[in-house]
């Protein structure tokens, strides 16, 4: 069947297989040929190939919960769970996830695969910093349970590890306690880039922290945009809620999105924000998942699809490289409706993991065939900036960009050699980068 | 509320169960595969289910059916709702061929759904009260060349429930038939999925709408009403053509 990333590029021709339990899982592996390979997928939320081959295995139905200890916060369950059906349980009982995602449409097993950060990763970190452990159903059918005390080389390769190590079958996971779920929040409203960046170093302090960039602004305005902060609330109500809006019911036409209509929406919201600068208290989804109200709203960019491009900057060169991006981007005309700054923390021990010391940007951009000479050119400045890009939302890197961005690809691909040596997990995407060889075909 | 569920573990009964744990509801499920009926009790339990007790049958063992059902009305009490969605889809090409394979879609998805029926109607009778939703399909509503013994299996099914509602009328119990359209589950994993297909999790918010509103039938997604409105009233020389 035809599958795809949330991006909707690539499309491939795959067979899916989603078994219903641990125990035909690895059934499945065990069945596998010498020459087969196959790459897990959780949601399918991720934005490029990262889950996509010519076999599948999808954990949709792996999705029960396990235990669920509301006085320590420690939640067992399946991977195929997703934050939507973690948070209907847990919030009731008080318990949010430490770092969640910008859609609650992630499964757990993919937030550990891409190690996912949230809007606090300058204060908590990423989410594999709350995994205690997993089990992890290896390429010759065994199973191990990886945790940073045991089968520690695993576990620091499993989590951001693209799923290239196993199948991740089911995780525990410290949830924290919170007294409510309304955010307190405010916005910020700044100028130009370097303005931006001072802010978003003086907000610092906040929980949560997220900017975002007027990318069609050029001249002394480039890099104007708006700040959102946020803390948990101490008082508020204890209630899931899933604001569903419009649904987007079929591919629109790609010509909707022109660089007229963003810059009237940039525009849009750049004055709607400039006003609602004081303290409000709002609803967690809200918050966390704005676009999680507009169902399918990657429908919007029409039948072709999107690319969407996050890197991540070291601090030192973030100001002048982000300055050259956005330039680079605007003067090509292709701005995103999206453009995304968050200032990043400490990186972890997970060998691929994308998060580190840095600003970290993400920009969408449809896919045509003039946006790929652009994003070659954007990848040229992220690396001679000392940059990386997250895999979870690549459909097109070079792996010569790839390695330069994680010197610690060698490390990882030793280790995969070992727990893998047949290659039964590959991915289109770890072929390309040069994590897998590329078998003789692969249909794209 | 107590709800009983014959065929728990396929993906539309874990999926309309969830919906059922998350209102604190106490359950009775039904399934084949001992260990898959262990993780759900968990799984709801921690979803707010009050109390979920099981039982492993193979639902083919119908003179087994009288247990069961006396065995769920003695660990709940009354039995408020109960959702009947074991069912096969088998290779449907093989079906039009062999016979065995056609009369296992019949007993499973006819046959052991009526024996059920007649036991849960006497049952209920006594109780005076009770909703009993079936998972039929839409393949019943006109027979297609492509499935028409899992079509005929559910139409059998459908016209039971037809003349079964007005029997159970006066005795305060609800009959209610779901037809379910497309469903993206294991049951139909390898089929090209399109735009009709739904996922088990729709389908349940579709089931547990229309068992709290007393439908009589109910397709869902609701969309599939006009469909098959449609689909019904092509004359049979054009519908005899069409290949799907």
């Amino acid at each position: 069947m035809q599958l795809q990333g949330w991006g909707r590029y690539p499309q491939v021709d795959a067979r899916l297989i989603e078994p219903s339990s641990s125990s035909t899982a690895i059934a499945t592996i065990k069945a596998q040929g010498p020459q087969d390979s196959l790459i897990a997928r959780g949601a399918g939320r991720s934005y490029g190939d990262s889950a996509l081959n010519s076999c599948v295995l999808g954990s949709r139905l792996l999705d029960n919960f396990k235990a669920l200890d509301t006085e320590s916060g420690i939640l067992h369950c399946g991977a195929g769970l997703t934050f939507d059906q973690l948070l209907q349980v847990s919030i009731p009982q008080g318990l949010f996830p430490s770092v969640v995602p910008g859609t609650k449409g992630v499964s757990i097993g993919g937030a550990i695969a891409t190690d996912i950060h949230g809007k606090n990763h300058h204060q908590d970190g990423s989410f594999c910093d709350y995994v205690d452990s997993f089990t992890l159903l290896l390429a010759n059918g065994e199973c191990k349970i990886c945790s940073p005390r045991k089968n520690r080389e695993l576990f620091h390769a499993t989590c951001g590890g693209m799923g290239l190590t196993g199948i991740i079958l089911d995780a525990t996971v410290k949830l924290e306690k919170v007294s409510s779920v309304s955010i307190r929040s405010r916005s910020v409203s700044t100028h130009n880039l370097a303005h931006t960046i001072e802010q978003l170093e003086c907000l610092n302090s906040n929980r949560f922290v997220v900017a975002w960039i007027d990318c069609l602004a050029s001249g002394p305005k480039l890099g104007r945009g708006i700040i959102h902060v946020g803390n948990f609330h101490e008082t508020g109500p204890l209630k899931y809620q899933s604001r569903r809006g419009p649904a987007v019911p079929f591919s629109m036409p790609a010509i909707l999105l022109n660089r007229y209509s963003m810059k009237l929406f940039n525009n849009l919201y750049c004055r709607m924000n400039n006003k609602a600068k004081a303290d409000t208290v709002q609803d967690y989804d809200s918050f966390f998942f704005p676009l999680d109200r507009i169902k399918h709203w990657n429908r919007l960019y029409g039948r072709r699809g999107f690319l969407q491009y996050q890197i991540l900057l070291p601090l030192d060169s973030a100001q002048e490289g982000l300055q050259s991006l956005l330039e680079t981007a605007a003067s090509a005309g292709k701005g995103s409706f999206l453009a995304v700054l968050k200032k990043l923390g400490e990186s972890n021990r997970n060998i691929l993991s994308f998060p580190g010391p840095g600003l970290t940007l993400a920009l969408d951009f449809k896919r045509e065939a003039s946006v790929f000479p652009l994003l070659n050119e954007l990848d040229r400045i992220v690396i001679d900036h000392g940059g990386r890009h997250y895999l979870a939302k690549d459909s097109r890197l070079d792996e010569s960009v790839f390695k330069a961005g994680y010197p610690q690809w060698k490390k990882f691909k030793a280790l995969k050699e070992k727990v893998d040596p047949t290659q039964c997990f590959s991915s289109l995407q770890s072929h390309r980068i040069g994590l897998t060889a590329k078998p003789g075909s692969v249909t794209s | 509320m107590n709800v009983l569920i014959i065929g728990a573990t396929s993906a539309i009964g874990k999926a309309s169960a969830r919906l059922y744990a998350s209102r604190s509801a106490a359950f009775f499920l039904v399934a084949r595969d001992t260990k898959r009926l262990h993780e759900m009790e968990l799984d709801l339990k921690i979803r707010g289910a009050t109390s979920v007790e099981s039982d492993s049958r193979d639902l083919l063992q119908c003179d087994q059916h009288e247990d069961i059902i006396d065995s769920a009305m003695v660990q709940l009490g009354t039995v408020d709702v109960v959702l009947i969605c074991h069912g096969v889809l088998p290779d449907l090409e093989q079906a039009e061929v062999d016979f065995e394979t056609a009369r296992q879609v019949l007993e499973v998805n006819g046959l052991s759904v009526i024996s059920l029926l007649i036991i849960l109607a006497e049952k209920l009778k006594k109780q005076g009260s009770g909703r009993i939703a079936v998972l039929t399909s839409v393949a019943g509503d006109r027979g297609r060349r492509t499935n028409y013994t899992y079509g005929a299996s559910k139409a059998l099914v459908s016209t039971y429930l037809q003349g079964l509602r007005g029997n159970l009328l006066d005795h305060g119990i609800q009959i209610i038939d779901i037809r379910p359209g497309l469903v993206d589950s294991p049951m139909t994993a390898g089929f090209e999925k399109g735009l009709l297909w739904s996922s088990p999790e729709r389908v349940a918010r579709g089931i547990v709408k229309a068992i709290d509103r007393n439908r009589h039938t109910a397709y869902v997604p609701e969309y599939w009403r006009l469909i098959m409105l449609v689909v019904r009233y092509i004359p049979d020389f054009i519908f005899n053509r069409l290949r799907f």
